[in-house]
């Protein structure tokens, strides 16, 4: 008798759970909310792993953007802004971004900055037609897996042959060494492209060795790198390891400067580096510096709202991408996904804090990088190059 | 050719580095095991504890006092003794309670605190990457034709300072004799008058003190990042460092840290970081198919 009432109790509960409804406007399609409610977007990025800064600067220029748009909402709809943490992982990018599609319905995502965890999501998002935009990931294979996948900043590509570029004619160095992250392919890729121009202008790499992200002993390979004698070393990695990397270098007395790209972009690169990247420089999307009234405008702005903090790159990219999301929502006319994936597809000439930014036939930006130079615990401007 | 040489000996000093830290926490592992026949899992978690506790307690104080030679003694001193009670107190409200129950209760009971472990410390200090501010500026120095780093060399001597008064404590100290004849038979200890608990709580302090000065050391002189999961991988490779030199052998335990050192220095150098990790265990595999009692072990026959 037990027996026959648990099992009918199952039987029950099996047949009346999965009628529950998935949430808000169960139709098809990532239908967003009713025609008439607010515009729900889905942001997904690391805000507690090791590239935690990355994401909370996003998430923070993307707030600050949302809470000016939403006082002149796009067709009078707010939009808001659903949060998910993927710590830093590309798995778990997966499951947060097919949780914020097939459950929250969201009707575009915005993210991510790190290459790897972009391209993990790119690929449901572009399964489930939802378009995505990130803005911040600059390997190019992320804009290549569908036609719904778009970003709003410059592809590595360029930004390897700028810092190749400033590195033989700024620095006169002739012979370079790389110290890549085998683990992360925006690493992979901007070191392979800073070899491409480094090589092709007369450069020589004198030593290539890797690390993993999470490690922490890199002297192995800076032994290595010593050995080769080189001029300049190019650490195309995220702030946390770098900062290590810097530090190592330094005591074992590595003196020659040390370039990256814009993986260095975080205030707590100083906590792992000291003062071991004092004079060193890296490629950016965008300084402070710039005189610009837009970009001093943002400035004042995001210090107002995060208690004097300054903006780095990834929150003025934040800033952009939510803009351009909205700008994109009032072109489309409606949050239909095929006419706001259009619409998106359209941004020609929009005034970004991070420069003009037009969206190309490869759904990539053409903008032009700044060369940041580390000094003390501030990154000064030092040159922009055009693409 | 000689730059070979001088590369194979430039990651012989690094592999010793390594390897003396390894063999402090391995040295914990073996006492352990040597008394309870436990392998306690959260023995890595320790080495985490004392680098947090040694971060805080240098926040505390302010970066001038930290980096002077008392200062830093003090916090050493400080971090060891906290690292201790964690031992205590982890034996006595995980393992005792279990002493009678069949080993692999212990077993998971040990891998349930050490993620509690983890977990608290993710609650309490955040899961993002912290640092060591610099204490002690030390420029390299170059010696025998090799580049030589002071911070490396303090964090190898203090390693061999403390494994010196290790050896001290278990072969010339009442205490010490009492820890052998515990791990030689428990009851026949027992029976002669030896306070087991009290010998076995002592064990998990001083194998807890030894982790939680590695942690210190190397994140304050090497600066390497903080985080929760930090003692895994250490804690991991020190386990096979342990079964490598035996388990139950102190001596095989140093024996098995500087060859877990060594060999993942150089895999490094040579084979590319990837490998680091993959050493460890490729050994463990191999200790255990060709050599299962260790370099240093004696193969035990068990009467059923």
């Amino acid at each position: 008798m037990k027996k026959l009432l648990a099992c009918l109790a199952i039987g029950a509960a099996a047949l009346v759970l999965p009628g529950c409804p998935a949430g808000p406007g169960g139709g098809g399609g990532a239908g967003g909310s009713s025609s008439s409610g607010t515009i729900l977007v889905g942001y997904y990025g690391d805000l507690t792993g090791d590239t935690a800064t990355f994401g909370q600067s996003t998430k923070d220029g993307i707030d600050l953007a949302v809470a000016e748009i939403n006082q002149d909402p796009p067709l009078g709809r707010k939009l808001e802004i659903r949060t998910e943490d993927d710590q830093g992982k590309s798995e778990q990018a997966v499951s947060v971004v097919t949780k914020l599609i097939t459950q929250d319905r969201v009707v575009a995502v915005l993210g991510e900055v790190a290459s790897s965890n972009s391209m993990a999501a790119a690929t449901v998002c572009q399964r489930e037609k939802v378009p995505m935009i990130t803005p911040a990931s600059t390997n190019p294979a992320v804009t290549e897996t569908g036609d719904h996948i778009f970003r709003i900043c410059f592809i590595d590509p360029f930004q390897g042959s700028v810092m190749a570029k400033f590195a033989l004619n700024t620095l006169k160095a002739k012979r370079a060494a790389i110290l890549s992250d085998v683990k992360s392919d925006y690493s992979k890729g901007l070191s392979q492209f800073f070899k491409e121009t480094f090589t092709q202008n007369g450069g020589q790499i004198v030593a290539e060795p890797s690390y993993s992200k999470g490690d922490s002993d890199f002297n192995a390979q800076l032994n290595a790198i010593k050995a080769a004698n080189p001029e300049v070393i190019f650490i195309p990695g995220y702030y946390t390891e770098v900062g290590t990397i810097a530090r190592q270098a330094r005591d074992q007395g590595i003196k020659v400067p040390l370039i990256g790209g814009d993986g260095w972009d975080s205030p707590k690169l100083f906590e792992g580096a000291g003062t071991a990247l004092e004079g060193c420089y890296f490629s950016n999307h965008y300084s402070t510096e710039n005189k610009d009234p837009r970009v001093q405008q943002f400035v004042t702005a995001y210090k107002a709202k995060f208690s004097g903090r300054e903006p780095d790159a990834m929150a003025a990219l934040g800033y952009d991408v939510a803009r351009i999301f909205a700008d994109a929502v009032k072109r489309a006319g409606d949050t239909d996904p095929a006419r706001l994936r259009d619409a998106i597809a359209g941004t020609k000439d929009f005034a970004g804090v991070t420069g003009t930014i037009t969206l190309d036939e490869k759904r990539n930006a053409t903008k032009p990088a700044v060369v940041l130079e580390v000094k003390g615990k501030a990154f000064k401007f030092v040159e922009t190059v055009q693409p | 050719m000689l730059p070979l040489l001088g590369s194979l000996l430039q990651n012989l000093v690094l592999g010793v580095q390594k390897g003396a830290v390894y063999a402090l926490i391995a040295v914990g592992y073996t006492m352990v095991y040597g008394v309870l026949r436990l392998i306690n899992f959260a023995h890595g978690d320790v080495y985490m504890v004392g680098a947090y506790v040694g971060l805080r307690l240098s926040a505390r104080m302010g970066a001038s006092i930290s980096g002077s030679v008392p200062g830093f003694a003090l916090i050493f001193a400080l971090t060891l003794l906290i690292c201790g009670l964690l031992g205590v107190l982890i034996e006595r409200l995980a393992y005792r309670p279990l002493r009678t129950a069949p080993r692999i209760t212990a077993l998971i009971t040990a891998i349930g605190v050490s993620l509690l472990l983890e977990s608290l410390a993710m609650l309490i200090w955040g899961t993002s990457p912290q640092f060591f501010p610099t204490l002690f500026p030390l420029a390299p120095v170059r010696a025998l034709g090799l580049d030589l780093n002071p911070k490396y060399l303090l964090i190898l001597f203090a390693s061999v300072l403390l494994m010196a008064v290790l050896w001290y404590v278990v072969t010339r100290t009442r205490l010490g004799k009492a820890m052998r004849a515990v791990s030689y038979d428990r009851e026949a200890a027992s029976l002669m008058g030896i306070n087991t608990n009290l010998v076995i709580s002592f064990t998990f302090a001083l194998g807890s003190m030894l982790a939680g000065a590695a942690g210190l050391l190397v994140s304050a002189l090497t600066n390497v990042k903080i985080e929760p999961l930090v003692g895994v991988m250490p804690g991991l490779k020190a386990f096979v460092a342990a079964v490598l030199g035996g388990i139950g052998s102190i001596p095989g335990a140093v024996v098995g840290g500087l060859v877990m050192g060594i060999a993942e220095t150089y895999v490094i150098a040579f084979g590319g970081s990837t490998w680091q990790d993959a050493i460890a265990f490729v050994l463990l595999i191999l200790i255990l198919i060709f050599r299962p009692a260790g370099i240093m072990g004696r193969a035990t026959v068990e009467k059923v």
